[in-house]
């Protein structure tokens, strides 16, 4: 890509960011929406973090991993463990990247 | 919140390196940072960009990988939708997901209490912004002497999943996002993350056919 086309690429990914975050905040008047829309909207903010972070986890290169020494899943399984001891996000992030950081320079996964 | 802008930092920090690594400019990267102010989709663009993609790919991709905020601005017009368009549209762009779920657990009632808000909003914004912002620019700026084989973008990842898991309150909510993920591995093949797409119809059309099958008598409000 070149550098004005580059350019124009992130003034657009920046109009992205605006649009999809005000999709509905934006307009003057409430988006029609049916009533079944509306009470199916309530699972999809969990939904769709999970659609971003999920392949993050399991995916490497688009395959499924294929062996257990992946850090990442230590290190979900540790934070995840965490967050329903305590209810916390902040150790979540903490012990998950504590177990990352170990396996990654201690034993060179 | 605090704590989580640490997730946010370290995040920040890999994004900006990621994107001098890629190829971009100094100041293409640092433009980038400044104005799109968007991890998941940055870091979505950057292969794009550097593949050569079209132009329309690259704005579909990021268009899907951003749905999650689609989906929250909806709940955000409760609460802010009475407001002039101006403030809308800077309160639309500063809307990141650490905001949304710390704003939503501080205020359940979806309703208007603008004195108690807006402070809580713009403070939060403030805070994300430059827990995101001054790592991503150091991360450009120092991109050589930052090691990425240590994994620590995927602070990033369990910062989200902190977020994720927050916002998981019943037995149906857990099955929705089980299927939300299952769905986005198993479509993860489908060009411009259409996956993202395919995932959250999927995750609302189970929810739909749970709360037909087994109604919450408790909370009937929530279902207008």
């Amino acid at each position: 890509m070149s550098n004005w086309e580059a350019t124009l690429g992130i003034l657009g990914l920046a109009l992205i960011t605006l649009l999809t975050r005000g999709f509905f905040l934006l307009p003057r008047r409430e988006l029609p929406m049916p009533d079944w829309a509306k009470q199916g909207l309530r699972y999809a903010p969990l939904a769709a973090l999970a659609a971003v972070i999920v392949p993050e986890i399991v995916l490497t290169k688009g395959q499924l991993v294929s062996t257990w020494q992946d850090p990442r899943l230590f290190a979900v399984a540790v934070g995840t463990a965490y967050f329903f001891w305590k209810r916390g996000i902040l150790g979540t992030i903490v012990s998950g990247t504590a177990v990352m950081l170990a396996l990654r320079l201690g034993l060179g996964w | 919140m605090l704590g989580i802008t640490l997730g946010i930092s370290a995040w920040g920090l890999v994004t900006g390196v990621a994107m001098v690594k890629s190829g971009l400019s100094l100041w293409l990267a640092l433009l980038m940072s400044l104005i799109v102010f968007a991890g998941s989709s940055q870091l979505a663009a950057l292969p794009l960009i550097a593949g050569g993609a079209p132009l329309w790919v690259l704005w579909a991709t990021a268009f899907c990988v951003n749905l999650r905020f689609v989906i929250f601005s909806a709940q955000w017009r409760l609460y802010f939708g009475h407001l002039p368009r101006w403030q809308r549209l800077t309160l639309s762009y500063f809307a990141a997901d650490l905001n949304y779920v710390a704003f939503m657990r501080r205020f359940p009632d979806p309703q208007a209490e603008p004195e108690a808000q807006q402070p809580y909003y713009w403070g939060g914004v403030a805070l994300n912004w430059c827990a995101w912002q001054l790592p991503s620019i150091a991360g450009i700026l120092l991109a050589d002497r930052v090691p990425t084989e240590w994994g620590l973008g995927f602070a990033g990842v369990l910062a989200l999943l902190g977020l994720t898991y927050s916002l998981l309150s019943s037995g149906k909510s857990w099955i929705s996002a089980g299927v939300a993920g299952c769905a986005a591995v198993a479509a993860y093949a489908l060009p411009l993350r259409l996956n993202i797409v395919v995932a959250i119809a999927a995750a609302v059309a189970i929810g739909l056919l749970l709360d037909h099958w087994k109604p919450d008598a408790a909370k009937p409000e929530l279902r207008a």
